[in-house]
């Protein structure tokens, strides 16, 4: 399989084409920003029923990359559903697709900030998750240290020969690794946002995800002091 | 709007009308002015329950539209809504304005009249609800908010009259078909109300009709007297146009010749961008500092509304404009209109000369300034179309279903409604005439629950139906979010350009992909002036004053034309000429010039070219088969070097040719053209393809799917760009027969030819392919690169692309070696 191997504290861990990251020496899985629900929350405000498909295009990535790495444990970084309550208004196939793939797997829905509280699925509800040298929580903190996050959604754009490319990537820099979106309906913030270039320290890399996962330089915005790396 | 004319005794002098108000009656007289036999004829049927009125620009047809409404309403009217005026610009609604004014002043009537348009303040909007003036001139998005609102029945009671001006232009697109399904309501609101259509000069009139009238009534077509022949000339230049541009710079001397021995002059550009150049370009050369503005629609409101003041108060010698300008608005003594770059089409080029001289008697006088030699040969046949009076239209078709989905989503914002009521209404809309109860239940589904195979949305459905059987929102609050994307103009998304600091005052809008291509100090014109780009906040460009700076060409542009198939034929036959003693000296040795290093296309034989250009490989096929068929062939052909592994990136049509262009070089086009290797998997192709994308994003936001304005903030461009193309995939691979992807399907079929066409073409040219192979771009090539609406082909190119891109990143910042570094654990804790 396609994937991008690297070392983060100490551990080799592998960016999936998907956008998931895979921990080979522990068997975890981790995927960030699921949004599952996102279209039955806009039409239950008034919006435009969207294709209600989105749970199951994200699900059925996920089934693939557990069948490709055969991990054992699963993380789900946070924002796994679009809004609190909304696990239990998915429908019946999905909730069953969810049930299909816990079967036989710890589990972790870390919190994030659209799905606080608990949920009513199987697993272990979490705040935050360390384990070996790594902590895993949805939004990065400042003090940072081999810590794996989500929620910024990063998405890397450069030119070639005067085509613009652009795709969903993992951060990577010394002290933090932030996760693309995993969910079918997620929109992106660009890596050379303020608030991108602000976060990663000097020397980050992008990951791009896509069907030959690899890394760059982070494109970032010119002017905008890096963290300073400790 | 000039009222009427012909002195006193004239020959086109008529008996005053007896059925005027006589206060009316006696202005006209003491100004000497009499109406034409068309406005008479208008006045004598206004009873017809609809009525189209065919006549040049400047041949008082305004007026003859609106003659039966100050005749009915006399001199002491009594309140309420008599006549709509429905207009496709805003600028036209207001011009109108102030022209009904005159006579209904000067007369002393006692009718109101008030426009009311997407710039029209709140206040005023919600006054005129309540207490409507006789006459309403808006525009047809403003009218269908007006009736989507609970009070819409109570607004149009006593209508007895609407309006329907530049109708030719509406019917060319879905404005029109929403227009039409408006007025469907209406008529059933108010079911005494007549229609009047007023239209330049048509191919198809009745088709026109047929759309204008309450299905199946009839309507009675007026044409009136098409006046002298245009005089219309080509400008002669002592030096040469270029081989390819857009500019007509090298013309600047002699057009500001020109615009010294006119009145004022009408400077017509197809793209804003040109139009901003040549306006920069004139100032440069205006060494007499005439006074010349700049108008066109990426412009600031206030900044085109000054233009405008001084335009009517005959203060501007020359006006640079776009298609803004282009629909008969009357400001001042136009007596000259010059159009720069080939028109288009030949209908845009009557209508446009319709501008000059507005005099009914006198003749409209135009010169055509081609920007480079191939429009050289493009105005000369232009020319030879129009004195030969063949006007190109593209017929429509039935009414899009997008619209009608809008149109469901209207209806029960203003109150629940009966299905079978509504088919009926519906129905009674000409482009609808032929709507089926199926297709109109699909779309009732697709606005209640989505209409999805799998029933996700029963308890959050957008529509409900009640106990009485009637349909209505289920969330009355989320007729506010219908109502914001009413409408069915597909504007690029635009973002506002103005000045950093010093207030923000606003200079325009630039399309947003133009603004994503920009780097803090690359510089651009708008408004005449040349700007330095500084940075993005929040959704608005912020730039700087940058004197004397070259600018970078803007990108944004204006209304995209399609040429007509005619144009093409007769250029074809020009080609086979043996020598040009008509064209002039320069542009018949730049096609001599052609033939000598490539060939001239011919017909029964189809001529490739290929070269490398700009770091790809370049690959033009000139089938001069319009368009549409050459769009179809640009899919075709990149599904068979994408096959062919020869790695295509995109292509771009003209009614002449299609430019392909890619990594790697095509050596022998033949095996492109197997008619077995093109069908197969044509279906998948398509359904991937960005035109198909860009098709669906258009519908799907117009029938309601992705929405425009959230809460009063627009999403940016790029998250709309970017959901849509998901929701799209998501519905081909889970959902592929969902209504909206068949009207997809519908839609981008408008713009592609059926497969038949092709196979004609290549049962016509047989074996006889002509391909040669050169090292640069050809004399007829070097227009294509210019040419709007490049299609991208998203495949194995981008993939070999993205390769280069990172090998190039990864060696331009020395990662290649710090990324073998943080390969090596720097430390490890056992666990």
């Amino acid at each position: 399989m396609n994937s991008h191997a690297f070392i983060f504290h100490g551990e080799r861990l592998c960016a999936l084409p998907s956008g998931a990251l895979h921990w080979p020496g522990l068997s975890v899985l981790v995927v960030s920003d699921l949004h599952l629900g996102k279209a039955a929350r806009l039409s239950a405000v008034g919006g435009a029923a969207l294709p209600p498909y989105e749970a199951r295009e994200t699900l059925s990535r996920l089934s693939h990359d557990l069948e490709i790495t055969g991990a054992g444990r699963v993380i789900c970084l946070g924002d796994s559903f679009d809004a609190a309550g909304l696990d239990v208004h998915l429908p019946e196939d999905d909730l069953m697709f969810i049930a299909r793939l816990q079967a036989g797997r710890d589990w972790d829905w870390i919190e994030g900030n659209h799905d606080p509280g608990p949920v009513s699925l199987g697993g272990t509800h979490r705040a935050d998750l360390s384990l070996g040298p790594l902590v895993f929580r949805h939004i990065a903190s400042d003090a940072a240290e081999g810590e794996v996050s989500g929620h910024y959604h990063p998405k890397a754009r450069f030119t070639a020969r005067g085509r613009a490319l652009s795709m969903p990537c993992f951060l990577v820099d010394e002290r933090r690794l932030v996760m693309p979106a995993y969910g079918a309906y997620t929109g992106g913030l660009w890596t050379d946002s303020a608030t991108l270039s602000a976060l990663m320290g000097k020397g980050a890399q992008a990951i791009l995800t896509g069907r030959r996962p690899c890394a760059i330089p982070m494109p970032r915005r010119a002017g905008i002091r890096p963290q300073p790396a400790t | 709007m000039r009222a009427a004319v012909g002195n006193r005794g004239g020959a086109d002098y008529l008996d005053p009308m007896t059925d005027l108000p006589p206060s009316l009656q006696a202005w006209f007289d003491a100004r000497g002015w009499a109406l034409h036999p068309h406005q008479r004829t208008m006045l004598a049927r206004a009873d017809e329950p609809a009525t189209l009125l065919i006549a040049p620009t400047g041949g008082g047809k305004t007026l003859a539209g609106f003659l039966p409404t100050l005749a009915e309403l006399g001199e002491a009217p009594p309140p309420g809504l008599h006549t709509l005026y429905v207009s496709p610009l805003k600028a036209l609604a207001a011009d109108i304005r102030r022209n009904l004014g005159h006579p209904i002043e000067g007369a002393g009537l006692g009718i109101r009249v008030e426009d009311r348009t997407g710039d029209t303040p709140s206040s005023r909007k919600r006054r005129q609800r309540a207490d409507p003036p006789h006459i309403l001139l808006t525009t047809p998005e403003s009218l269908a908010l007006l009736t989507s609102y609970e009070d819409a029945a109570r607004t149009f009671a006593g209508l007895q009259r609407v309006v329907v001006d530049e109708i030719h232009a509406l019917a060319e697109s879905k404005r029109g078909d929403q227009l039409m399904l408006a007025l469907a309501r209406l008529q059933k609101l108010a079911p005494r109300l007549r229609r009047v259509g007023l239209s330049a000069t048509v191919e198809d009139p009745a088709a026109i009709a047929s759309l204008l009238a309450r299905h199946p009534d009839p309507c009675a077509i007026l044409q009136a007297d098409p006046g002298p022949e245009p005089d219309i000339r080509m400008l002669v230049t002592d030096e040469a146009p270029p081989w390819s541009g857009g500019g007509a710079k090298y013309a600047i001397p002699a057009v500001l010749e020109e615009v010294k021995r006119h009145r004022t002059t009408l400077i017509f550009h197809n793209t804003r961008a040109q139009a901003e150049l040549f306006f920069h370009n004139l100032w440069l050369a205006n060494e007499d500092a005439l006074p010349i503005g700049i108008h066109h629609g990426s412009l600031d409101r206030g900044q085109r509304e000054r233009v405008e003041a001084a335009m009517v108060r005959g203060d501007l010698r020359a006006i640079v404009c776009t298609g803004s300008l282009d629909l008969g608005i009357d400001w001042g003594d136009v007596d000259l209109v010059i159009q720069v770059g080939a028109p288009k089409n030949v209908k845009r080029l009557v209508q446009r000369i319709g501008r000059a001289n507005h005099r009914y008697n006198a003749p409209s006088k135009a010169l055509l300034v081609p920007a480079n030699r191939f429009e050289v040969v493009e105005c000369i046949a232009a020319l030879e179309a129009a004195r030969a009076g063949e006007l190109d239209g593209e017929p429509r078709g039935r009414g899009p279903r997008d619209v009608l989905c809008q149109h469901i989503l209207i209806a029960a914002c203003s109150g629940p409604f009966d299905a079978d009521d509504l088919f009926e209404e519906f129905r009674s809309a000409g482009p609808y005439a032929a709507l089926t109860r199926a297709e109109f239940d699909a779309c009732l589904d697709f606005c209640a629950t989505g209409g999805y195979a799998l029933r996700a949305y029963d308890q959050w459905q957008r529509l409900q139906r009640r106990a009485d059987g009637r349909w209505q929102l289920r969330d009355p609050r989320s007729a506010v979010r219908i109502r914001q994307n009413i409408g069915t103009i597909q504007d690029s998304d635009t973002l506002k350009v103005k000045w950093r600091g010093r207030g923000g005052a606003p200079l325009g809008e630039v399309e947003e992909g133009f603004a994503a291509s920009l780097s803090k100090g690359d510089t651009f014109l708008i408004g005449g002036q040349i700007v330095r780009y500084e940075g993005l906040r929040e959704l608005v460009v912020e730039v700087t004053r940058s004197p004397g700076a070259k600018p970078k060409i803007a990108t944004f542009m204006g209304t995209k034309f399609a040429t007509s198939t005619q144009l093409s034929e007769r250029i074809l036959r020009m080609f086979r000429q043996d020598s040009w003693p008509d064209l002039p000296a320069h542009t018949a040795q730049w096609l001599a010039l052609q033939r000598e290093v490539s060939r001239l296309p011919s017909p029964g034989r189809l001529l490739v070219e290929s070269f490398p250009h700009d770091g790809r490989e370049q690959m033009v096929v000139y089938g001069f088969a319009g368009r549409n068929a050459q769009q179809t062939l640009g899919l075709l052909l990149t599904k068979r070097m994408e096959e062919m592994g020869l790695a295509p990136m995109g292509f771009v049509s003209t009614d002449y040719a299609t430019l392909i262009w890619g990594l790697d070089a095509v050596t022998d086009p033949a095996p492109l053209f197997d008619l077995a290797a093109l069908e197969d998997g044509l279906d998948t192709w398509l359904a991937g393809n960005a035109v198909m994308k860009r098709t669906f994003r258009a519908s799907a936001t117009i029938a309601g799917l992705i929405e425009r304005q959230v809460g009063g903030q627009r999403k940016t461009g790029r998250q709309a760009t970017m959901s849509s193309d998901i929701l799209y995939d998501t519905l081909l691979k889970y959902d592929p027969d969902h209504l909206m992807l068949r009207i997809t399907r519908e839609e981008a079929m408008r713009g592609l030819v059926d497969f038949d066409r092709i196979r004609e073409m290549k049962a016509r040219v047989g074996g006889r392919i002509d391909h040669v192979r050169l090292s640069r771009v050809t004399p007829l090539a070097a227009p294509l690169f210019l040419e709007p609406g490049r299609v991208p082909v998203r495949g194995s190119a981008d993939e070999r692309l993205l390769e280069e891109g990172v090998t190039r990143l990864m060696e331009d910042s020395g990662l290649a070696e710090v990324d073998a570094g943080m390969s090596k654990p720097k430390w490890r804790v056992p666990f």
